[in-house]
């Protein structure tokens, strides 16, 4: 499959990183562009004009926006390489329902705890491990044999929301002092984001750890100081 | 084929309908039971959907599988006449990013708009009819989001295309108008209209009278819910 490929991200952000572990995972070839979210490209404005936001994968000058709507259609478009969901439509019906859940819900719920302190941090964690103990019985239900790695040691999509999602705990631990993944706890989730992190592909995607830890360290205080505004 | 299809659902949700949409498009024969979401959930819907507890649930030969969005993609995968979702890989991205904004950007502001009080009501208003331009940007001029016939957006937005001229009525407040939105409110006509979509909308007067009648338990109801 020819083409250009460009996409358009940001370094630190998650959505971003899901699209470029996806690419990796293929061995598409892509143009990479930066974006300064203080100072958006006229390009990205004008391919992703409903939000405004990155990622945007553009395929042969056809933009295509959300992360994970662009990782189906790489998918989809590009099918030599390993795939990133399964074949099976009920298979692939659970990857969506759980790629669902830690977005709209653990991914949300951590953000809750970045932005927020006192009593609403305390029960922004308390939600952040409601959650987890629900991926922790879901992957003990959905996928009791195994490894949820589609393709043995190949990220599938799932493998790559779990990672965008949660292969951060360290920083998180470092910037908001909370512990997420407790290996007794959760010891399914726990693991499985441990072998995810180890990756080659991962590590070669992840930032430098200061340089994150700064950044969210940022992010938090804006936060706090308007919200208290 | 000895295929066992059951879809747990509710007669006034816009969610559980679409799934019956998709259903009835397919030819595909199913059993539907009705749940009783405010005073009690039924064993199987726990026991299918323990995550989070809502409906719709399809389960097929016993294999459920809930969130409506993932629901139709499952039909469109299983059963292969009539698809909802285009064959380009790039027109279904585009169809997909339609569906992800009414779902997570139209549909909560559009509720809160109806449902909320005070400044959030406000606030949901103006984003509900920024959302709704939009929208009305990406028909432009096709008779229904999928082209000439009813297709997945088509069926996303049944929120927009029945429930929120309702839920309007009952808030007394002007989201959808045909001045604001014309071809908006021209497509929202042309689908409940459509032979397959008119059987598989629950009656606008049976639901404006629910909607007033349960407006207090459906505002606490839903307050964690969108």
């Amino acid at each position: 499959m020819a083409g250009r490929v460009v996409l358009h991200g940001m370094w630190a952000s998650p959505y971003s990183k899901r699209v470029e572990l996806a690419l990796k995972v293929k061995g598409i070839e892509y143009e990479y562009a930066e974006e300064d979210l203080k100072n958006k490209s006229e390009e990205l404005l004008r391919y992703n004009p409903v939000h405004k936001k990155v990622p945007v994968l553009v395929h042969d000058g056809k933009p295509i926006a959300e992360s994970l709507v662009i990782i189906e259609y790489i998918d989809e478009t590009w099918k030599e390489g390993p795939r990133l969901l399964p074949q099976d439509p009920y298979e692939r019906a659970k990857v969506r329902f759980w790629t669902g859940f830690l977005q709209q819900q653990l991914f949300e719920a951590i953000f809750a705890v970045i932005k927020t302190d006192g009593e609403a941090q305390e029960r922004a964690v308390k939600e952040v491990h409601e959650k987890l103990k629900v991926l922790e019985e879901g992957i003990k239900g959905s996928y009791s044999g195994g490894s949820p790695f589609i393709n043995g040691n190949s990220m599938g999509l799932l493998d790559i929301v779990v990672c965008s999602t949660l292969g951060a705990h360290k920083i998180h631990e470092e910037v908001l002092g909370v512990k997420f993944l407790d290996p007794e706890k959760y010891p399914r989730v726990t693991s499985w984001v441990t072998a995810l992190v180890e990756l080659p592909l991962v590590k070669e995607a992840t930032p430098p750890l200061e340089k994150v830890v700064g950044l969210l360290q940022f992010l938090r205080s804006s936060f706090l100081e308007s919200a208290a505004a | 084929m000895g295929e066992e299809l059951k879809l747990l659902g509710v007669w006034g949700s816009p969610f559980s309908r679409r799934v019956e949409i998709a259903l009835k498009i397919k030819g595909v024969e199913y059993e539907y039971s009705e749940e009783d979401l405010f005073h009690n959930k039924s064993a199987l819907l726990l026991e299918y959907n323990p995550v989070h507890k809502k409906i719709p649930v399809l389960v097929h030969n016993g294999k459920p599988i809930a969130e409506s969005l993932v629901i139709l993609e499952y039909i469109d995968e299983t059963w292969k006449d009539s698809p909802l979702l285009p064959q380009d890989p790039y027109e279904r991205a585009i169809a997909r990013f339609w569906a992800k904004f009414l779902d997570e950007k139209c549909v909560p502001a559009v509720w809160k708009s109806c449902m909320s009080v005070g400044p959030e009501r406000e606030k949901a208003q103006e984003e509900a009819l920024e959302f709704l331009s939009t929208l009305e940007g990406e028909l432009k001029g096709k008779k229904f989001f999928g082209g000439e016939t009813v297709g997945f957006v088509d069926i996303v937005a049944n929120f927009v295309g029945h429930w929120t001229g309702v839920l309007q009525e009952m808030a007394g407040v002007d989201i959808l108008t045909e001045d604001k939105f014309p071809v908006l409110c021209k497509w929202a006509e042309e689908f409940q209209n459509c032979p397959v979509i008119k059987e598989n909308l629950p009656p606008r007067d049976k639901l404006l009278a629910f909607f007033k009648a349960q407006r207090e338990t459906i505002t606490n109801f839903y307050k964690n819910k969108v």
